[in-house]
């Protein structure tokens, strides 16, 4: 895990905080999770259809999200990235402070390592600070949870924001607690019926 | 030349730099318009200017420039899942950089993803590595059985647009249709 040491911020657990988002979400509010142990534990703590699952293309969560939320303006969208994810692509948070849509909320999940490929460390684990990254990109509403509480503060706090708001916390490196179904087209046409765009055969 | 057709030539000039339906970028705005296109992410290349200042121009299109294609790729895919239309420009070395994308997210959940690609790299190309990258192109497509057209003429430009992108949504499949230089003009070394 990154270890910058102006940050004061506690160790939390993936599932833990994805469960205590989706408890918050009681007006279809529409959830992407990215790549690997962030998508898995989305499906853990229960599937919904406004849920996106990533079985690919790594770094895609938040510009997936942004597409939603241009779409859909008046719904939350909420992205859930790995820290190692947003590496690949962290142009998007320029993209996205420029748009700025109002309804976008993204969640970094940083535990400094490629869990599900061996947790091996990123290049950023012992020297970067994404919510210092994603504030030089324009994102000025971006904040470190501190615990669970501050956690929950913060989304709430996101939804009444005036623009995109990215919240990062820190993780330990324990894997995902489910399994996605690896049914891409199914998943794609649950979301979309989730969003109300197309109805059910 | 004559003072008259030296003013019908700026006339024209000025007809192309918007959007003409008898310019290729013209009929690749009116294409979109008519198909209710209107989400737009790109990366920019140099053949695409006029069409992204005009894109920019028209209030019924939402363009912007991204810091890689398989961003803009994302973004028109979540916006599909979410019921607004997109299409995305980019040049044929921008299109080297998607085969991850193209093969895990378009090509497996079946998003109707629509690619303008300018192409460089043939046809007095200058930049060897840009005439090597090109090569990579059509094979990456082929290999995904993508849809997938070379456009080299203004006459058959519009039909080929217009069916290609209502066979993308109708099939829920990926289409590129490919800009050659013989549309475009495409870029030389003295530009």
């Amino acid at each position: 895990m990154t270890n910058t040491p102006a940050r004061n911020t506690k160790v939390m657990n993936r599932f833990d905080l994805t469960s205590r988002l989706i408890a918050k979400l009681k007006h279809e509010e529409a959830v992407v999770g990215g790549i690997g142990n962030t998508n898995f534990d989305l499906w853990a703590a229960g599937h919904r259809p406004q849920n996106f699952y990533m079985l690919g293309s790594m770094g895609l969560a938040f510009p997936i999200a942004l597409g939603v939320a241009l779409a859909q303006p008046t719904r939350r969208v909420f992205a859930l990235e790995g820290d190692g994810s947003l590496l690949m692509q962290l142009g998007s948070l320029s993209t996205i402070a420029t748009l700025a849509p109002r309804n976008l909320t993204m969640v970094v999940m940083d535990n400094g390592v490629y869990q599900i490929t061996g947790a091996q460390p990123t290049p950023a684990a012992a020297v970067s600070d994404i919510v210092a990254i994603a504030i030089g990109c324009g994102l000025s509403n971006s904040a470190w949870a501190a615990d669970e509480e501050d956690f929950e503060r913060l989304i709430d706090q996101s939804m009444s924001a005036a623009g995109p708001s990215l919240i990062g916390v820190r993780i330990d490196d324990k894997p995902g607690v489910g399994t996605t179904r690896r049914d891409p087209v199914q998943i794609r046409e649950r979301f979309m019926h989730g969003l109300g765009v197309r109805q059910p055969l | 030349m004559s003072q008259t057709r030296a003013d019908r030539e700026n006339k024209m000039a000025a007809a192309g730099e918007q959007s003409s339906p008898e310019t290729w970028h013209g009929i690749v705005l009116q294409t979109l318009k008519r198909n209710e296109i209107r989400l737009v992410p790109y990366v920019p290349d140099r053949v695409l200017t006029t069409l992204i200042k005009n894109l920019h121009a028209d209030p019924c299109f939402t363009t912007f420039p991204t810091a890689r294609e398989e961003e803009a790729v994302g973004i028109v895919s979540g916006a599909w899942m979410g019921g607004m239309r997109g299409a995305v420009l980019m040049q044929t070395s921008g299109f080297a950089t998607l085969a991850n994308v193209l093969a895990s997210l378009a090509m497996p959940y079946q998003i109707p993803l629509i690619m303008f690609v300018s192409e460089r790299g043939t046809l007095g190309e200058f930049n060897y590595g840009q005439s090597l990258v090109c090569r990579t192109m059509r094979p990456v497509l082929d290999s995904l059985a993508m849809e997938h057209h070379t456009v080299t003429r203004l006459d058959e430009f519009e039909f080929i647009a217009d069916r290609s992108i209502k066979q993308a949504i109708t099939t829920q499949a990926p289409v590129a249709l490919i800009l050659s230089p013989l549309l475009t003009g495409g870029k030389v070394f003295d530009k």
